[in-house]
């Protein structure tokens, strides 16, 4: 169980969020929603322990956000690709999947065909469009160990195939124990999705 | 394959692909090296005095030169972000691109110090020391330009600030790199500044990393 208590968080002089206290259990998918600069990304990197909040805590299973225990069941797609453009698809992904679990290129292969890139495995990133960057992250966040997954604006950049492999990723995840937080401006079709509005 | 592994292949594959990133810095550091043969004189007893001072400030300059792009990539793409959040120890993750960075600026430039030395007349001991110094300090220079690195890491057009930074931590080494080349010319002991060089290897090598990682932390929120 993902516990966010009382969490207030400050950039410069705006006040994005106040005291916002929250649950998400297992099995539950929330949709986190709001107007530009509402503290969407703000809440999931704070989640993510990239950024730190001006007051608050948060748990997951009663461990802290930063400790390593925590970490370990975090994967967070953020806005920028985290792929290098001199390595290829497979490359990114081994040292991406590297920081999260051990994996062998077989599982990878497979995994980046499951997705869509076939034949795209050897290509480096800079030469693959944002759709398919897109992909290879995904790629990384479905084959990943961690319970938590954080996704911000996760469907950008994707045509509706990718739209429609996400969201039943998404909630296979879910239906398997794992848990999911999201932001997103576009209309989702997942199931059972709770909404939290900033 | 362990993760600091990963990360130290992979920063070596992305700088064999993109080759100006290695050798923008060594050619700076050739060219400066050999400018200054045509510039003070060209007698060799004058140039055997001041060789080792020569080679110390084009090797620093040329490191300094390559510790922009040590952190910056990786925060562009998004990358730092993804090691930042990793369970994995960042101080480690960070030490692994430092070592990566000493194998693509440090090596080369100790390297090719032996040929320098000698277009600057230095005698065959002098030669010896200089690389001894090299070896003992440039994995010092990576470590120290890792933490200015770090601080100005979402700093744009900042290359001017990690001189600033960096540049008065880096006085120590070059003063004791460049007096024990000297006075290993004239036959003089020269274990002081060896040791010297050695303690601010080990010191760096064991707080670099730790203020690296807490410096890229604060960069990125």
């Amino acid at each position: 169980m993902l516990k966010i208590d009382k969490l207030s968080c400050q950039k410069g002089y705006n006040l994005l969020f106040n005291h916002l206290s929250f649950e998400v259990n297992s099995g539950d998918i929330l949709r986190i929603t709001g107007t530009n600069g509402s503290g969407k990304t703000s809440l999931l990197k704070i989640l993510a322990g990239l950024d730190v909040q001006e007051q608050g805590n948060v748990f997951l299973n009663n461990h802290a956000v930063k400790s390593k225990a925590y970490q370990e069941e975090i994967f967070y797609l953020g806005h920028l690709s985290a792929l290098s453009g001199e390595l290829s698809a497979l490359e990114n992904l081994e040292f991406l999947i590297g920081l999260n679990k051990s994996t062998n290129q077989v599982q990878l292969i497979k995994a980046l065909s499951d997705i869509g890139l076939k034949g795209y495995e050897d290509e480096y990133c800079a030469k693959l469009s944002a759709g398919q960057k897109r992909r290879v992250i995904l790629t990384g966040l479905f084959i990943s160990n961690a319970k938590v997954w954080l996704l911000d604006e996760p469907f950008t950049a994707l045509d509706p195939n990718g739209v429609t492999i996400i969201e039943s990723r998404i909630n296979k995840h879910c239906a398997q124990g794992g848990l999911c937080l999201f932001t997103t401006h576009q209309s989702s079709a997942l199931l059972n999705q709770k909404v939290l509005s900033l | 394959m362990n993760i600091y592994l990963k990360a130290l292949k992979r920063d070596l594959r992305i700088a064999i692909r993109n080759p100006s990133s290695i050798l923008n810095p060594l050619l700076f550091f050739i060219i400066s090296v050999s400018l200054f043969t045509l510039a003070v004189s060209p007698e060799a007893t004058t140039l055997a005095q001041i060789a080792a001072g020569i080679i110390w400030v084009a090797s620093m300059l040329s490191v300094l030169l390559s510790l922009n792009a040590l952190f910056h990539h990786d925060f562009e793409n998004g990358v730092l972000e993804q090691m930042v959040i990793s369970h994995h120890a960042l101080p480690l993750l960070i030490l692994s691109k430092i070592t990566a960075h000493w194998i693509l600026t440090g090596i080369p430039i100790i390297l090719l110090s032996p040929l320098l030395g000698l277009f600057l007349f230095l005698d065959g001991d002098g030669i010896w020391i200089l690389m001894i110094t090299l070896l003992l300090a440039t994995p010092s220079l990576s470590l120290i330009g890792a933490i200015g690195a770090s601080l100005i890491v979402g700093i744009k057009n900042s290359g001017m600030l990690l001189s600033l930074l960096i540049l008065p931590l880096y006085i120590p080494i070059l003063i004791f790199a460049s007096s024990a080349v000297s006075q290993a010319q004239f036959g003089l002991e020269i274990t002081g500044q060896l040791y010297f060089l050695a303690t601010i290897f080990i010191v760096s090598l064991m707080t670099a990393p730790f203020v690296s990682a807490m410096a890229l932390k604060i960069s990125l929120e």
